[in-house]
This record gives C-alpha cells, sequence and structure tokens, in this order.
C-alpha cells in the first residue's frame, strides 16, 4: 500500500503552473493542486485538472501506426521511424530544406523543443520552426 | 505553531504500529506540502511532517480505502475535515470503523484564514493542539447586509469571472457522484463550448451541496477567480440547520435530510413552499 503525490509542471501549455500528480501503488488516479507554488497558488485550469486522464486511458496510443493501403497498421518504432526519415529526406531531396516546416508543442519539454528546433536547423537545414502556444 | 508540529509527530509515531498507515501532509521539493502516507516501514518519512496549508485529505483517506478496503488508517484532520469524513461515511465514501481520526485543532490564524465557524474537531479521541473558538465571516456579513437585489447582482458579477475549470467540484471531497452531469457526452459535446454557463453550473452545485458541505473551503481556494464561494455554502448551512435541524459532521448517527424519509407532517416543519 502506497500513496504520494509527485510535485510536477503542467504539460499542457507555457504557463508552467505546477500540480501534484497522486500516484496510488504505482498507478496515477488523480491530481492536486500545488499551493503556495509561486505560478498559480493552488488552482489550474480545466486542462490542468484533467491531465492526468490520458495516461492510462485505454485508447492511448501504445505503438506507433503506418498507413497502408488506407488503413493504420501497428509497426515498430524502428519502421515508423526509418519511414519518417526516408520521407523526409526525400522532400528534402526533389524541394530543398524549406519545404519543410517543424511544429512543436507547449506541451513537450524545453529540452524537447531544444532538440526539434535542433533537429529543423542542423538536420533538415530549414528555420521553419514553430509551436502551438505562440497562437 | 512548532510545538503543535512536535506534538503531531509523535502522535503519529505512536499511532503507526497499531495501523497500516497514516494520513497526514508532508513537505516536498520547493517546500510544497500535499498529502502523504506515512507507513510503518517509512518512519524518517515523517521528518518532512507539515501542517499547512491544509489539503482536502477526506478525499486522500477515500481514494486509499477504496482500493484497500479493510486497511486500519490513519488520518490526520482538522475540524472541517473530520466533519468530512463523517459526512462521507454517513454517504457510504468512507469505512469510519478502519479510520482512526487524529484531531488537529486550528489556530487562530488558520481559523481566520478560512473564516471558519467551527474551527476544532469533535469525534477524534487523539488530539493536537489546543481548541479554539470560531471566527466571523466578514464576507458573508458583508453579503447578509446587501438587498435582494444587490445580493443578486453581487453573485451575476462574480460568475461572470468563472472560467469554468471546475476546480471546485473536482477538489471537493464531498462530490463524489459516480455519474456527473458534466462528464455526460450528451452535455458535454465533444468540440463545442461545455453548457451549462457559469451561473448556472454553480447554482446547480450548490443544490448538490446542501447538506453535504462542511466548509473546509476547498473550493473557495483553488478557485483561478477567486470567487467567493463559501459565502453560499455558510448561508446554505444556516438554512439547513433552520430547516431539518441538520448540521454536516456534527453527530455521527444523524441521518442526513437527503436521506431520510419525511414523515407526515414534517415536510410542514421545514417551512419550505407547498
Amino acid at each position: 500500500m502506497e500513496y504520494r503525490n509527485v510535485l510536477t509542471t503542467c504539460p499542457y501549455c507555457g504557463t508552467g503552473c505546477n500540480f501534484h500528480l497522486q500516484v496510488l501503488d504505482g498507478k496515477l488516479v488523480g491530481v492536486l493542486p500545488a499551493k503556495g507554488h509561486v505560478i498559480a497558488d493552488g488552482g489550474m485550469c480545466i486542462k490542468g485538472w484533467n491531465a492526468h486522464a490520458f495516461v492510462h486511458d485505454k485508447e492511448r496510443l501504445q505503438k506507433p501506426l503506418i498507413r497502408k493501403n488506407g488503413e493504420l497498421v501497428e509497426a515498430s518504432w524502428e519502421e515508423a521511424l526509418g519511414l519518417v526519415a526516408e520521407r523526409l529526406g526525400k522532400v528534402k531531396a526533389d524541394n530543398g530544406a524549406d519545404s519543410i516546416g517543424i511544429l512543436t508543442s507547449a506541451k513537450c519539454t524545453n529540452e524537447e523543443n531544444y532538440i526539434l528546433q535542433k533537429f529543423a536547423r542542423a538536420v533538415i537545414g530549414t528555420n521553419n520552426v514553430d509551436h502551438c502556444a505562440r497562437l | 505553531m512548532s510545538d503543535r508540529l512536535t506534538l503531531l509527530r509523535e502522535t503519529i509515531e505512536r499511532v503507526l504500529p497499531e495501523v497500516e498507515g497514516v494520513v497526514a501532509l508532508k513537505q516536498g521539493p520547493g517546500g510544497i506540502v500535499a498529502p502523504h502516507l506515512d507507513l510503518p516501514s517509512r518512519p524518517a518519512e515523517l521528518e518532512a511532517l507539515s501542517l499547512w496549508p491544509k489539503y482536502p485529505v477526506p478525499d486522500t483517506l477515500k481514494i486509499i480505502q477504496k482500493a484497500h478496503p479493510g486497511a486500519k488508517l490513519g488520518v490526520v484532520c482538522r475540524g472541517c475535515e473530520e466533519r468530512g469524513i463523517v459526512e462521507m461515511a454517513k454517504h457510504a465514501q468512507i469505512d469510519l470503523a478502519n479510520v482512526q481520526l487524529i484531531g488537529l485543532e486550528c489556530v487562530t490564524d488558520e481559523a481566520t484564514f478560512c473564516r471558519c465557524y467551527k474551527p476544532f474537531t469533535a469525534h477524534a479521541t487523539t488530539t493536537v493542539g489546543d481548541k479554539i473558538e470560531g471566527v466571523p465571516d466578514p464576507l458573508a456579513d458583508a453579503f447578509l447586509a446587501k438587498s435582494q437585489e444587490e445580493r443578486l447582482a453581487f453573485w451575476k458579477e462574480q460568475f461572470l469571472h468563472c472560467i469554468k475549470c471546475y476546480g471546485c467540484r473536482n477538489i471537493c471531497p464531498q462530490c463524489f457522484c459516480n455519474v456527473c452531469a458534466l462528464e455526460d457526452a450528451i452535455w458535454v459535446e465533444t468540440g463545442r463550448l461545455p453548457m451549462p454557463l457559469p451561473p448556472m453550473y454553480h447554482l446547480v452545485r450548490a443544490m448538490h451541496m446542501t447538506a453535504k458541505c462542511v466548509a473546509c473551503r476547498e473550493c473557495e481556494e483553488t478557485c483561478p477567480a477567486g470567487i467567493p464561494l463559501a459565502i453560499q455554502f455558510r448561508l446554505m448551512a444556516r438554512d439547513v440547520q433552520q430547516m431539518f435541524g441538520y448540521e454536516t459532521g456534527a453527530v455521527i448517527d444523524q441521518k442526513p435530510p437527503q436521506l431520510l424519509v419525511l414523515e407526515e407532517g414534517d415536510y410542514a416543519k421545514t417551512g419550505l413552499p407547498h
């Protein structure tokens, strides 16, 4: 029997509200506000209040899917990433690096967003980088 | 403050060997406090025991108890939290027989912060701290001084601030319906702004909380818009007491009015319109 609260940052936008993930016997069961935290001081928006819901959702994708003959088929990460790399390489070779744009997300961490802009600039060779929080 | 903390730590240390765990507050990273389950196997965690800010611990207790029915648990509870636990037991949400209440009496600063009418426990046989009397609620008093029109205008204005986070529902330990209209796909259609409008939502929820709210004020505290929800619940509690002679969490074996079958003539006594 174990119940603990893990303080973390909300993954849904860039504001940076903190909350607690309620962990019961190793499973995420809910969220609790973080009273006294500098950003939202114990408040949350509707997204924060539901931030735990997708983790154990039965409809959450566990494996990548590749569309084959009009149907989404489960694939290995190796196959999926291989396909993405091959197609991006082809688009770049045919139409140039600036025909590709990278959209990142406020749901990512700073580090993930850093990697994505690095990927766009250093690997693809374009400055077309943007993200959903700039709406 | 530190005296109460030391006393509470000693009390939990005494209770821990007799139970499977004690629900109490623990200070975590950055000094942020949250509920925690202290286990007899990990007494060192009590070093981080904390008193404040308060959290909805009756809900924490319920979550653990539902997953571990029959487990004997201790819980550190303030007056409001104790009332919450008692009220939830009446509605079959908590099994009181397996709970050892460790009462934590509030100090004046805490009671003033909560505008609390009853900052002390009534059922816990083990208590920490000295009982103090309740304090007035200046916000409720100011509200009562208003005319009927001013009161309506006050709530209309307040509910305009609502951002519909539904935090007041989510944090409330007394909000435990298995099915909630807010999660019904019929009412909350994907891709559309959810009904009902904020004033309607708050008034419907207020009706749901009748004779259930124990004035822990968690809803008001978590509201990002600062809506003083405790005012309406305090006045509703007053009405429930006047109409039904019922005070939430006060008497363990007194049935709440929602669960009572009214005998002939009882309805007339409530003073409600026919």
